[in-house]
Order: C-alpha cells, then structure tokens, then sequence
C-alpha cells in the first residue's frame, strides 16, 4: 500500500492533452444538434474523461485490488440508478 | 434471574476517567476516542428527539378533535415538517450506526479505535453544525418550514419559509453521514484484529458494514439535490420548478434515490443489534450466520432500486411503475429472511428474558406489520388507493418506530450496562416495554384503519367519521410517552446510582464482553487472538477464552 508509483510528468501532461481536447469536443458536439442522442454524446465523452482523471491523476490504475472493486461497486450503483431513472424519462 | 452483583466500584482505568490535552467537556467535544464520540453522539440525539417527541405529542393532541383544537393550521404544517426532519436527519439516521456503531464497531472486531479517529470527531462536529442550521432555520427568514420533511418541488421553492437555510442543515448533515460509513467501512477493512475472518465479525458489524456503504454511496445525491433546491430558491435556475421549464418529477427522483436507501440506513444497523441480543438470551449461535450477513448486504443493494414505489400516483411512465413495483417485491425476501432466522434462533434456545430481549421481540413483530403493510404499499392497484394517506404514516412509524425506535432501546438496555458500567433495575424497564407496546398499537394501528378508510396525511382538520381513531390514536400517544418517560428516567437514575454490573452481566460471548466495564481507553490492552466462532457459547465466553489463553 505505501509504494506510490510515480508516472514520468510527461504522461501527466499528455493525460491534460486529453482533457483540454475532450472538452473542447464537448463543447463542439453540444453545438452540433444531435436531438436526443445528445445526452449519450455527452454522457459518452464526460465518462472518457472522468476515467482519465480516475485512472492517471488518481491514481486507481496503479492501486490494490480492493480499491478497484470498490470503485466499480460505485459505478455500478450510479449505473443501475441512471438505467432505471430512463426506465420512467425515455416511457413517460 | 437476576443479573449484577459485581463488586461495588467500577474500573479506575476507563475510557471516562482517562486523563486528556484538554479538561472539563472539552475533553469530550475535542475527543477523538470512539467511545466518547459515541456518548456524544447519544446524548446530542436523544436531546433533539425529545424535542421532536413533544412536537408529535402536540400533532397528536391537535388531532383529538376535528377543526382548531390547540394550533393554527400554518403551525401544524411547520410542527409536522420539524417532527419529520429532526426524527429523521438527526434521530434515526444517524441514530444507531452513529451512536453503537461509534461505540462498539471497533470493540467488536478487537481494535483500539476506527480508521480515522480525527475525521470521526469531525463527523460529529458536522453533526452538530448541520443540526444548528437546521433549528435556526425555525426561528429565521420566513419562518418555520412547512413543506414536510421530503421538501417537495415546487412547493420548496415557492414558499416563504426558510427552506434554504434548512435544506443547506441537511447538506452539512450529510457530511456526518459520509464521513463515518467511510471511516467505518475503511475499519472493518483494515483493523480487524488476527483471526477474526469476514466470517467472524459480529452481525451487528455487517449490518453497519452495509450501512455504510449505503452512506457513501447515497448520501450524495441528497446533498446535491437539496444544494440544487437552495440554488433554485436564490437564481430561478429551473432545474425542479416547472414554470421556469424544470422538471418536478426529476426532484422525486432525486430525493427517493437518497430517501429509500436512507430507510435502510435507518434499518440496517437495528437489524444487527437484533442479531446480538437474540443468541445471548437463548445462549445459542444465531441460526443462519451467513443467511443474514447477507442480506444485509443484499438489503443495502436492492435499497437502491425501489425508490421509484414513492412515486407511484406522481406520473410516472407505466413501464417505471411496474419495474419498481416488481422491484420492491424483491426486496422483501431478504427482510423475511432476516426474521425467519432470529425466529429460528429461539427455537430451543435456553431463554432468559431480560428488558432487551422484550423489546428484540416486539421489534420483530412490529417490524413484520410495517413490512407486510409495506407490501401493500408496494403493489400498484392498491398503493393507488392508500397512497397519501394515514395508511402510510402508520406503515412507516411500525417500521421506524416499531422497528428501529425499539430496537434503539433494545441496544441501550443490551449495552447500557458496558456504556456505563452500571446495571438499571429491570421492573420499571419492564412496565416501561409494556406501556410502550400497548400506547404504540394504540397510537399507530389506528392509522392504519384510517387510512384505509381515505383519511389523507398531514390533514390538520377531518370529517367527524374520522374522530373515534383519532381519538383512540392520541390516547395511545399519551400512554406511550408515559412509557418513554418511564424508561428514560430510569436509564437516567442508573448511570450514577445503578448496581455494578461487572464485565459481562449477560453471559454474551462477542468481544465487547471480553472487556471491563466501562472499556478503558483504546478497548484492549493487548489485541485479542480470535480463535473461536461468533456466538459460540462453548469455547467464546470470556472465561472460556481466557483458559485458553494461559493454557494454548
């Protein structure tokens, strides 16, 4: 648990790279008048950079097991919680 | 049977008497030994629900006769809209996992403190804050409250009362919440002491185990919602309130993805005390270890897929109707689950009644009324019928208050003598559980049968065919409250003045028995070897394990 890797700053930078380039087709995709699919584009392209964020700047790629599993318990629950709030918006 | 008779003074080394940085009750308020957090924690809750007991005293008293009996129309809106949120965010959210769990988590599982004693102060300062804002919100801005504790849009936003300020307490409080499920979960992780397996841990730990997941994970979306109906309130900035384009509906389901599951929350760790009280008093193993750990954890998850069944007049799709209908269905089969094993825990067990396991037993069988009127509830056709009305503030008070209310004096009476080092007298207990089993059928099954008979919720004035229940229902309120008052002051009289109680008045075999009475600081001198099963009354009681000990 103490050892901390430590990725080369290069890749961190890279990693914002990323970021600034998501956001930027964010705000693209946002113009671009999908109609309803636009809520999935946006949910698709924050889900990209959120793991970014998770898996490089936090750290979770390089962590223990356990810690992995309790953040896809997390996901899973906010999964099943959108899946079923669509259940009553996409029937209404 | 009579327990006691252990001497005639208490430990000089407890966790009471244990010299600190600071003196006086700074040593308390700046402490972070779990065990003082968790008396802080009691007496900061049972403070606030006595107030909320007098305001649903009141209710009840307005009710005794149709039309204007003691309040103004408005005061009852704001008197059942504090009932509702200092009973639920500061009494039985909190109540059990923040007081026993603070208490006895760590004792349980053989470890000196939690995983972050500082972030456990922390919560209970975050507690306290959040409890602050929310009173103060009563006497501020425009006054009282009066939306009900489920703070529904649009009326939230609409009315003048200070509904900002009291949303913004609850978003504070939720920080309390968050921080213990995740100190608690990170100390069950992390701090069990050698040889106590996943499959050792005191049932009581699995329930708060899963209680705090429920914490973490659920307790966000409600601090982001109310945070959303304060923003609507100051910018318009139509989110929720349908004239500015927002979508009511979105704000039910927001609050009920918290709501629902927070009712486990509330549940959950009343369970678990159920399951450490049911093998000491019939000195067997619990029947179905594995069974009811879990479906606590099966509880926790299936919690969060039936907030919906709040929602089923509101206009909702049918397709989200019936899924949450099905849904709710499940959830049921671990509840019953849980009861038929403490059932079969009795079976043949050698009994020794006790005030604690009185009050386990009405749990059991005031709980099975909640869960199966919940039922009730949670079928389509006829939840059209009972929705908003009497009959669902009668369900939800057998659950909460059958359940978790009695099991709350149930873990007091089990615990109280470890607490304090001092045992109560078990006469006024007794007739204490029976005025309260008595006055609380009285006053709740009436509403039941009121509901049923179309008497809508939160009504401050109804037709005179309505007047017998109400009259039966308030009566019972008063007879209730004697049997509180009964038992609270004799919890009051024995922690100074009570017999002695010595390590282990119950003959229980967990953890917490193997230490003195009150623990002293940091629970164990030296970190126990668990070397036998949970509620194994052959080789687990302390004297047992102790032969162990010096002859390996």
């Amino acid at each position: 648990m103490e050892k901390q890797a430590t990725l080369p700053y290069g890749k961190y930078v890279m990693v914002w790279f990323g970021l600034l380039a998501l956001t930027a087709l964010t705000v693209t995709a946002a113009s671009l008048h999908f109609g309803k699919w636009s809520v999935l584009a946006a949910i698709i392209i924050a889900t990209v950079k959120s793991s970014l964020v998770v898996l490089y700047f936090m750290n979770m790629k390089y962590e223990e097991k356990i810690f992995k599993i309790m953040l896809a318990v997390a996901i899973l629950t906010l999964m099943v919680i959108m899946v079923l709030t669509f259940a009553d918006i996409l029937f209404r | 049977m009579s327990y006691g008779s252990a001497g005639n003074a208490l430990p000089l080394n407890n966790f009471r008497t244990t010299k600190t940085r600071y003196s006086g009750i700074f040593a308390w308020i700046f402490s972070t030994d779990h065990k003082r957090i968790g008396i802080l924690y009691l007496i900061s809750i049972l403070s606030f629900t006595s107030v909320a007991i007098v305001i649903g005293l009141l209710m009840r008293l307005e009710l005794i006769a149709p039309g204007e009996t003691i309040v103004k129309p408005e005061t009852y809106n704001a008197l059942f809209t504090l009932h509702g949120v200092i009973m639920i965010f500061l009494f039985v959210v909190p109540g059990l996992q923040a007081i026993f769990g603070n208490f006895f988590l760590p004792i349980l599982i053989g470890a000196r403190d939690v995983a972050f004693p500082r972030l456990n102060l922390l919560s209970w300062w975050c507690y306290m804050i959040g409890a602050f804002m929310a009173v103060l919100a009563l006497f501020t801005g425009g006054g009282a409250p009066d939306t009900g504790w489920t703070f529904y849009v649009p009326y939230s936003v609409r009315t003048s009362t200070n509904v900002s300020l009291a949303v913004l307490g609850v978003f504070v409080l939720g920080f309390s919440s968050i921080l213990t499920g995740l100190n608690f979960v990170t100390t069950v992780h992390r701090m069990r002491a050698p040889g106590m397996s996943w499959f050792r841990i005191p049932l009581f730990v699995w329930a708060s185990y899963s209680t705090s997941w429920i914490q973490i994970l659920a307790t966000p979306v409600l601090a982001i919602t109310v945070l959303l109906v304060a923003f609507e309130r100051l910018f318009a900035i139509g989110i929720f309130d349908p004239a500015s384009g927002g979508d009511p509906l979105m704000y039910q389901h927001l609050f009920w993805i918290y709501s629902h599951p927070a009712v486990y929350i509330m549940i959950l760790p009343a369970m678990g005390v159920v399951s450490e009280i049911l093998p000491t008093f019939a000195r067997k193993p619990i029947f179905g270890y594995k069974a009811i750990a879990f479906s606590s954890l099966a509880i926790a998850f299936f919690g969060y897929l039936v907030w919906g069944h709040h929602m089923f007049t509101s206009g909702m799709s049918d397709t989200a109707r019936w899924i949450f209908s099905l849904l709710t269905f499940l959830v049921a089969i671990p509840s019953a689950i849980k009861v038929f094993n403490w059932v079969a825990t009795l079976y043949k067990g050698a009994i020794q009644m006790s005030p604690a396991l009185l009050f386990t037993m009405a749990f059991i069988f005031l709980f099975s009324i909640g869960g199966l009127t919940g039922l009730i509830q949670g079928a389509l056709a006829t939840s059209i019928h009972t929705h908003d009305t009497y009959f669902v503030v009668g369900h939800f008070h057998y659950i909460i208050f059958g359940g978790t209310g009695f099991a709350f004096i149930a873990a007091l009476l089990y615990w109280f003598p470890k607490m304090y080092g001092r045992l109560y007298r078990m006469k006024p207990m007794y007739i204490g559980w029976g005025l309260m089993f008595v006055g609380f059928n009285a006053l709740y099954f009436p509403m039941l049968i009121l509901g049923w008979m179309g008497m809508p919720r939160r009504y401050y004035d109804y037709i005179p065919e309505f007047h017998f229940w109400h009259v039966v229902s308030t009566i019972g309120s008063w007879i209730l409250v004697s049997g509180i008052i009964l038992i609270a002051v004799e919890f009051f009289r024995a922690r100074k003045h009570g017999e002695i109680a010595g390590d282990n008045p119950w003959g229980g075999v967990t953890l917490e028995w193997h230490v003195p009475s009150p623990p002293p600081h940091e629970n164990f001198d030296v970190i126990p070897q668990v070397t036998w099963d949970t509620y194994d009354f052959e080789h687990g009681l302390p004297e047992k394990t102790a032969e162990g000990a010096s002859h390996p």
